[in-house]
């Protein structure tokens, strides 16, 4: 079978094309560096079946990171290779073009932003380049496929330029200025409003401000649009299984069956937040509560990455992360895990050195709280006003930036410094944005939720077997004595790690003090779920791992006991 | 002409690049993103505390470390 290896610089459009091409769905984004893995589809190439390749972006062939040797290593298997370019920075991508061309492979040019560089005045001679470089040249738009059927058409025409050897480096960067003096234009223009705007966003006193506006408008919409989908869509929803399980709560016998399925009735009726069963609550829980704000946070942060702002943001930030031992691309891994730790922690991988990767993975497993603890924060305090709410959260970035200190002082590793390509700002396609959503919801249900299911039923066997009871026997005392709080509220703190889902209905009945409350949900949120720690072990490895549950540990302790004095 | 480094360089100052220094692997870097002698460019943001400068080439952003911009050997044009 024939292979088409899709290669380019980052960010210009790559991933679009191919889901284009192949109708295979990537997560594309206004960020360099989206697709670290590569991508494998099919396509049907006049009734033949033939291999497509997503490569990652790389400026050149000497690789000097991991998706770039990536990207170097598939050139071997390819048969057509399509060079993608972004014709609104033809200079730039015109040096990985020459150094296909020197490979003597099928080449086939797609000049991609096709329609961003006419916008911008950029006019580029295809006629010309096609003659220069010896291959065919396709303008193409892929975010609406305009010119994508050209180029399909024209890939039997791919063909293994015959220009003359180039010897050196210097020589490569000479022919790409030569080329682009002759194929490329550039109209004048001036520094508009609009420019001057955007410039601000990376500047570092207007930067820090608009990161800050930007970033509550954000939360504001993922409250927004969570809170309407749990009331329009969540609730409802579940309303209509009330009847089914009081039909089933009515024919299973009292017992343990019972327990686990229904758990207990409040007012005779099944309470959703505080039934404790895993078809009531447990199922409330993740797909009632949390799920509704997953999906509006993942919709939210689609609209920031396509619009083309997180550079931006990782610029304006790199002062602060450098601080924390990483650079401004510590940024990413944070914003993800607001949504859900487990992608931010597997975000941490883009990070250059292991020292970066074991800050940020630690960072986001102990004080970045995912959606499901936002919405236990809330669940548990809302009702006590914003007083306590912010008491927890202000905590836990005093932590996050706290702990950040500490760590980067005990390893002398130097932090790399920020390289950054920032695209220009787009409109986001709601299409694009929706789709995007839409795969991270997928993987979410897919990935995450299996594993914390897990917790649930080993939460559910480990109060069955009595284990919790006896564990709280013993812990109790201590419990009181650091935390202060009651030996009540001792099962519910153990079986919470297990199952966050039950912290907001077994603390609610309890009575507690709100400083009590604010302690214990302050205490819970430093530990992530299992899915979470399953990811951090498996990126960290066993050794970075101890040290991260150690800091974990000594976290919660510690701010527990300080808050417990302050508050209670 | 002023010969300086990108480093030194104030927001809003503007400068063609005169010479790339350091290795061979960083030049490549840095050239591949459009940072070429004799382009000019733009300072658009110089974060305080040694942070990253921001640099305009032909109406691309590049956001470059303080300790990589001293590599960067331009001149500053009025």
């Amino acid at each position: 079978m024939k292979t088409i290896l899709l290669i380019g610089d980052p960010n210009v459009g790559k991933s679009v094309l191919f889901s284009r091409l192949t109708g295979v769905d990537v997560i594309a984004s206004n960020y360099p560096g989206t697709t670290v893995d590569y991508l494998k589809g099919r396509m049907n190439l006049h009734g033949e079946s033939v291999e497509i390749l997503d490569a990652p972006g790389t400026y050149s062939l000497a690789a000097t990171n991991k998706a770039e040797e990536v990207a170097v290593s598939l050139l071997g298997q390819a048969d057509v290779i399509v060079n993608v370019v972004d014709a609104t920075s033809l200079e730039r991508c015109l040096l990985l073009t020459v150094e296909l061309l020197e490979k003597r492979k099928a080449v086939i040019v797609a000049l991609n932003m096709w329609d961003e560089a006419q916008h911008l005045g950029i006019h580029i001679d295809v006629r010309e380049l096609e003659n220069i470089l010896q291959v065919p040249v396709v303008p193409t738009v892929a975010i609406t496929a305009e010119g994508i059927k050209e180029l399909v058409l024209r890939l039997d025409e791919a063909r293994v330029s015959e220009r003359p050897r180039l010897k050196d480096n210097d020589q490569v960067w000479a022919e790409v200025g030569h080329i682009v003096r002759k194929v490329q234009t550039v109209a004048h223009r001036h520094h508009s409003i609009w420019d001057r705007l955007t410039d601000a966003t990376v500047k570092s006193g207007t930067g820090w401000l608009s990161a800050l506006v930007i970033l509550f408008a954000l939360f504001w919409m993922v409250r927004l649009v969570g809170e309407g989908l749990i009331r329009y869509g969540a609730e409802p929803l579940f309303e209509l299984c009330r009847a089914p399980l009081m039909a089933l709560n009515d024919w299973l016998e009292p017992g343990f069956l019972h327990d686990v399925l229904i758990g207990k009735l409040i007012d005779g009726k099944v309470d959703f937040i505080q039934s404790m069963g895993i078809l009531t609550t447990g199922l409330f829980m993740p797909f009632g509560m949390v799920l509704p704000y997953i999906a509006a946070f993942y919709f939210a942060l689609a609209l920031l990455e396509d619009t083309g702002y997180l550079p931006r943001l990782a610029t304006v930030t790199d002062n602060l992360f450098h601080r924390l031992g990483m650079h401004g691309h510590g940024i990413i891994p944070v914003l993800l895990g607001l949504g859900c730790k487990v992608p931010g922690i597997l975000s941490a991988r883009a990070l250059e050195t292991r020292k970066q990767r074991f800050i940020a993975a630690t960072l986001v497993g102990i004080t970045i709280p995912c959606t499901a603890q936002t919405a236990m924060i809330f669940g548990i305090l809302g009702h006590y006003g914003a007083k306590y709410v912010l008491i927890v959260l202000g905590t836990m970035a005093a932590v996050f930036l706290l702990l950040g200190l500490i760590l980067n002082r005990t390893s002398h590793e130097e932090c790399p410094e920020l390289f950054l390509d920032i695209p220009p700002y787009r409109m986001p396609s709601l299409l694009a944005v929706l789709k995007k959503t839409w795969m991270r919801i997928r993987w979410f249900l897919s990935e995450a939720l299996p594993l914390l299911f897990l917790g649930v039923l080993a939460a559910c066997i480990f109060d069955a077997a009595g284990l919790t009871a006896k564990l709280a026997d013993h812990a109790a005392p201590f419990m009181q004595g650091w935390f202060g709080l009651p030996g009540a509220a001792v099962p519910a703190l153990l079986s919470g790690f297990l199952r966050k889902e039950m912290a907001v209905g077994m603390l609610v009945p309890l009575a507690l003090t709100p400083a009590q409350l604010t302690v214990a949900v302050t205490v819970f949120a430093f530990f992530p779920c299992i899915a979470a720690l399953a990811v951090m072990l498996k990126e960290l490895g066993i050794k970075d791992m101890m040290k991260a549950l150690a800091a974990m540990i000594l976290t919660s302790l510690i701010v527990g006991g300080i808050l417990r004095l302050m508050l209670i | 002409m002023n010969e300086t480094t990108l480093a030194l360089l104030k927001q809003g100052d503007k400068a063609t690049v005169v010479a790339l220094q350091g290795g061979g692997g960083f030049q490549h870097r840095v050239r591949s993103v459009g940072l070429k002698e004799g382009k000019l460019l733009r300072v658009v943001a110089r974060h305080h505390f040694s942070g990253p400068l921001v640099v305009e080439i032909e109406r691309r952003h590049i956001t470059i470390g303080r300790g990589m911009a001293r590599k960067i050997v331009v001149a500053q044009v009025p």
